[in-house]
């Protein structure tokens, strides 16, 4: 095991723990900006696709998995900050980078109009409620024709930098993924400061929290706007990458595909969102050429696609609920402590009875 | 700052009602500063009720709580750590997926002066606040002998740490008044000893002024200045430890007569 001689309490604040992390996320780094040069075409889209579902993952990876509140609605915000950024650029000439920030904000509008009076709920019934607003939501896609192009929806043009008219994929990507590493690098300051802790306080227990002083109305609330503020700037690259926006790109098995990548990625770890963005950008793929395989009585049974999503979702509740990346972490320590690695290690013990807990 | 009659904390006629049920029942006493006040009495008597009362989480039915000459009885939850008064809880209410050093630094969250765009950018003032918060976890930690569970999620920790984390997080809200909710049930008698030491040195050194409610007699008698009882809801007896568990009616309550 790495055990590393701390020395100074910023070794704990930093960004990065160690120089090991600073070696691979500097090679990452160099990879994916390099990544365009040597892939074809057709995989730099989808790069761009995986960049954008890890913006949107983070989006529901603040509300999910660190402050504790599912969300089955979340591609509504994703469609507000689509439909919000076209209009922006196009009916109001507001320069992209703006446009998409105003996406993001008018996104985080409805999503603190919806928590003010939903966050009196938890669980299962504010996942319903979430539902339900996303809904709405599509229907105001549908009928609201002046803004949305109603059920004919709307072109989208690719993106213009200041005067710069972008044109390839490759331009595309490198857009993706400069807005992927400011999120990252915003939430990821966050989460290691007093805001980001009250999320998490939050969903571990709302008494204590509460007694600690954290005003949880309001985290809740700050949380929901963060949230749909980045799956709001995810909807804005979305639109582009679709290049024609209607309703029902925004249904709920967009929702369920959200869910799907931060439950299959690990809930409650920025890296999950990556893992998961990569597992949901690339299943339609894969899936597709299974059915080929498959004899056409099995391949071609209509919603397959939904029914494997909601199967793997199920899946990975009951048998992986720390997603991929806590089988990564699990299998390195494995590694670094063998032969010593002893199958409870990650079990949890037996959890103390909670008999006069307070709601 | 103290209230005109010296008192930290003045509970008076404190009520709650339950349904039909007066968990706690025209209650009153008052704590005075640099003391430690126990209150004990049956299961059911209303102890952590009273508790939840003066940490708001409940909302009085009658009577009033008065905090250093503040009336703190309409003063929301979340105001109250940073008014100075912090808790534990009896079933230890921890987050359990973080770490012991992450538990400790949300105790910190009522001190904390940064706002989230501040935040979002982790500017140098962000830097400097999370440093500070750091330096004062540290100090409890050494207080409370923590260092070797520093890093440890407490999901993995034995029952006896996870009580000693909660002692800690709560100091770390800098607290002029400590609620204790049974610290010993659930250790065994080196741990309460150790426990012992740990108030004393709360009390004395900290100079934090102590609430607690505790079964265990031994550990009452010997850190408490004064003890109140209670029984279904009512104060049976207060005065000095002896003296409260010689008291009949205190004798016959346990007695379940
Ligand atoms: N939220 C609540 N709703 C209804 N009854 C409660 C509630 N909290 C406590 N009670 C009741 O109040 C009484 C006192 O409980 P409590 O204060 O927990 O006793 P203890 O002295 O053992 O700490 C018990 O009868 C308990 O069932
Ligand atoms: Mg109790």
């Amino acid at each position: 095991m790495r055990n590393i001689f701390k020395t100074s309490y910023v070794q704990d604040i930093r960004l990065f723990e160690h120089g090991g992390h600073v070696f691979w996320y500097g090679l990452l780094l160099i990879l994916v900006f390099a990544a365009p040069l040597v892939l074809p075409q057709f995989f730099v889209g989808e790069m761009s696709l995986v960049f954008i579902y890890a913006v949107a993952g983070i989006g529901l990876m603040v509300l999910t998995g660190f402050t504790g509140l599912a969300s089955l609605g979340h591609a509504a915000f994703l469609g507000i900050g689509a439909y919000a950024h076209n209009y922006f650029v196009t009916k109001v000439g507001v320069p992209f980078p703006f446009a998409l920030m105003l996406a993001g904000f008018v996104s985080a509008g409805f999503g603190i109009a919806f928590a003010l009076p939903a966050l009196r709920m938890t669980g299962i019934y504010l996942a319903i409620a979430t539902l339900a607003f996303a809904v709405i939501i599509e229907q105001v896609f549908s009928h609201w024709a002046s803004v949305t192009g109603g059920f004919r929806g709307v072109a989208v043009a690719k993106p213009n930098l200041f005067g710069w008219q972008t044109t390839t994929e490759v331009h595309f990507y490198y857009i993706c993924l400069v807005v992927l590493i400011v999120i990252t690098l915003g939430t990821r300051n966050l989460l290691r400061s007093a805001t980001g802790r009250a999320m998490m306080a939050i969903r571990d227990s709302e008494i204590s929290a509460q007694s600690m002083g954290i005003h949880i109305a309001r985290t809740k609330v700050t949380a929901f706007g963060i949230s749909t503020f980045i799956t709001g700037v995810a909807g804005g690259l979305l639109a582009h990458k679709l290049q024609f926006i209607s309703p029902e790109a925004f249904d709920l098995i967009l929702s369920i595909q959200l869910l799907l990548m931060i439950v299959v990625g690990g809930l409650g770890s920025l890296h999950g969102c990556f893992y998961g963005a990569i597992v949901v950008a690339f299943l339609p793929q894969f899936l597709s050429l299974v059915k080929d395989v498959l004899p056409p009585s099995i391949g071609n049974i209509p919603g397959l696609q939904g029914g494997v999503f909601g199967l793997i979702l199920v899946l990975f509740i009951l048998l992986e609920p720390y997603g991929i990346y806590g089988r990564w972490r699990k299998t390195r320590l494995f590694f670094e402590i063998f032969p010593l690695y002893r199958r409870a290690t990650f079990k949890r013990q037996r959890g103390y009875l909670k008999t006069e807990r307070m709601k | 700052m103290t209230s005109p009659n010296g008192a930290l904390l003045e509970a008076d006629k404190l009520t709650i009602q339950f349904g039909g049920l007066r968990a706690v029942d025209q209650v009153s006493f008052v704590v005075k500063p640099g003391e430690v006040y126990t209150i004990v009495g049956p299961n059911g008597a209303g102890k952590t009720t009273v508790f939840n009362l003066i940490s708001r989480i409940y909302d009085v039915t009658d009577g009033r709580i008065v905090f250093q000459g503040h009336d703190i009885t309409r003063v929301p939850a979340h105001r109250i750590a940073r008014m100075g008064i912090a808790r534990t809880f009896q079933n230890i209410e921890l987050f359990e997926h973080s770490t012991v050093l992450h538990n400790l630094l949300i105790g910190r969250h009522c001190r904390n002066r940064t706002n989230l765009f501040t935040e979002i950018f982790f500017t140098p003032g962000v830097l400097r606040q999370e440093l500070e918060h750091r330096e004062k976890v540290e100090k409890i930690i050494d207080l409370l002998e923590l260092q070797h569970y520093r890093e440890q999620i407490i999901a993995n920790l034995p029952y006896g740490v996870r009580k000693m984390v909660e002692l800690a997080r709560a100091l770390s809200t800098e607290p002029t008044l400590l609620l204790l909710d049974e610290p010993a049930s659930g250790l065994n008698i080196e741990e309460t000893d150790d426990l012992a030491n740990y108030i004393d040195d709360i009390k004395n050194d900290l100079k934090i002024t102590i609430l607690m409610i505790e079964h265990d007699m031994r550990l009452v008698s010997r850190v408490s200045d004064r003890v109140l009882a209670m029984n279904q809801g009512r104060v049976l007896a207060e005065g000095g430890p002896a003296e409260v568990q010689r008291h009949p009616d205190v004798v016959r309550a346990y007695l379940g007569a």
